[in-house]
């Protein structure tokens, strides 16, 4: 599981933390389920922060200028 | 002049040296040099190599004009059909065609004040057409991942859209769609630069931007065909042009309008910039999930193990206990008196039985007198005589007697 989040992209990580989060709030699991995504959810945190603290700034220029 | 004899019949001049002799009269002239010429614009066409070419012309005449790339770049406005404007330059002749024309370095609309109303008149038609209605107006993207940018990469104004986007959104993408922003070329240039990042659908927001300048140098973002693109544009768009006290015809329609071009990077981050703390949010919010969850669980079990406890057989055991104790009580009470009662009338059987004991009458003094020839008991005065011998027992031994007189009888 670490590995698939280890290659996530931000909004990916983000997004996935947001419905972990959300899918909690509704308690609608097991403990045990509830443990899992809990740990998810630290991982896929981890993993924006890591993005977060790495990113600069891409620029790209469309060609056909004239 | 510049030939020696007059060209006749036998000496004629070849039509190039007649052109270029034109050419020497005409463009030496200092009369036809930095001249400002009045007329309508018709047949105006750029080429691609940035030279644009069109005619003035008034009611009588009309006069072939060629403006170079390099001097388009510079002019507010371009040479569009049907307008009126000033063009300055100076008469030169193109000789493959031996035509002579205006070689325009500047183009000036007809007066400000026309100019003016001429901006006001496009901009009553797009309010007339609904183009800035409010209701058109568009949520911006929370998070514009890949940020278009439509602007001159070399301005001042390219580099403070970058610097805001590093510091506010570092994990943003800029696509540059490069333009002119000011001279005769820029309003088709931003035409494209916009419609370009539309057709490949190559960002989420569009910020169209010019830094600051004089009313001619923003004039570009006047334009009926820019206002037209950005209000089309099927990517949501942001403008920052000039200052925040400029309001260009962009302005009116686009999605949002922003004072200057760092406000418009700061408009399209507003929620971008706190990632880092939705992000830790969210790391909160999982413990905090996670800890009351827990916790809840907890509470449940110690409830039902409290229930539990309610309902186990210990305590009608104990109840049993304390019944059975009560009743083996009450059951020894009432053994005990038995026993007692059984004790009395064993006591009072025993004394009877005493009393029957002739030992015991003995102690109290009584004594049992037998004959002392035969042992017979004597219970009777009459079976002894005088001078017969008796033996009298008393409670610790006999001893004998002889009998004195018969006494008689009671």
């Amino acid at each position: 599981m670490s590995d698939e989040i280890g290659s996530m992209a931000f909004e990916q990580a983000f997004s996935a933390l947001q419905e972990a989060v959300t899918r909690l709030e509704s308690g609608e699991m097991t403990l045990e389920e509830s443990v899992a995504l809990y740990e998810r959810g630290r991982l896929l945190a981890a993993r924006c922060q890591a993005l977060l603290d790495a990113a600069e700034l891409r620029v790209r220029q469309v060609s056909g200028a004239n | 002049m510049m030939f020696d004899e007059r060209p006749d019949k036998d000496n004629p001049l070849t039509v190039s040296q007649l052109t270029a002799q034109v050419k020497g009269i005409l463009e030496g002239s200092l009369l036809l040099r930095n001249i400002w010429i009045q007329g309508e614009v018709s047949n105006a066409r750029q080429y691609a190599s940035g030279h644009w070419y069109f005619t003035l012309k008034d009611g009588g005449s009309s006069l072939k004009c060629v403006m170079w790339r390099s001097a388009a770049a510079n002019q507010p406005i371009a040479p569009e059909d049907g307008a009126s404007l000033l063009a300055r330059g100076k008469i030169t002749v193109y000789e493959r065609s031996g035509e002579y024309q205006l070689q325009v370095d500047q183009l000036r609309p007809l007066g400000v004040g026309d100019l003016y109303a001429q901006l006001e008149e496009i901009k009553a038609r797009l309010v007339a057409e609904g183009l800035t209605d409010a209701s058109r107006k568009r949520e911006l993207p929370a998070l514009p991942w890949r940020i278009g940018v439509v602007t001159s990469p070399d301005a001042a104004a390219f580099q403070d859209v970058l610097n805001v986007l590093r510091r506010r959104f570092p994990l943003g993408e800029v696509i540059l769609s490069p333009t002119q922003v000011q001279g005769a070329d820029a309003p088709p240039q931003i035409v494209r630069a916009i419609e370009r990042l539309n057709a490949g659908d190559l960002c989420d927001v569009i910020l169209v931007c010019r830094g600051g300048g004089s009313i001619e140098d923003l004039w570009a973002f006047n334009h009926e065909m820019v206002a037209r693109a950005v209000a089309l544009s099927r990517l949501p768009t942001v403008t920052g042009v000039g200052h925040e006290t400029d309001t260009t015809l962009v302005d009116y329609v686009s999605d949002y309008r922003a004072p200057t071009p760092s406000a418009a990077a700061e408009t399209v981050t507003r929620f971008a910039v706190d990632l880092p703390a939705y992000v830790e949010q969210g790391r909160f919010d999982l413990d905090a999930l996670m800890a009351a969850r827990l916790d809840g669980l907890r509470g449940a079990l110690e409830q039902t193990e409290q229930r539990m406890q309610a309902a186990s057989p210990e305590r009608a055991i104990q109840s049993a206990r304390q019944t059975v104790d009560r009743l083996a009580d009450r059951l020894g009470a009432r053994t005990e008196s038995r026993l007692s009662v059984l004790h009395e009338r064993l006591a009072s059987e025993a004394r009877a039985l005493d009393a029957a004991n002739p030992t015991g009458l003995l102690a109290r003094g009584y004594a049992l007198v037998r004959r002392l020839d035969n042992g017979a008991v004597v219970r009777s005065a009459s079976e002894v005589e005088a001078g017969e011998g008796i033996t009298i027992q008393v409670q610790d031994g006999r001893f004998n007697a002889r009998v004195v007189d018969e006494g008689g009888l009671l």
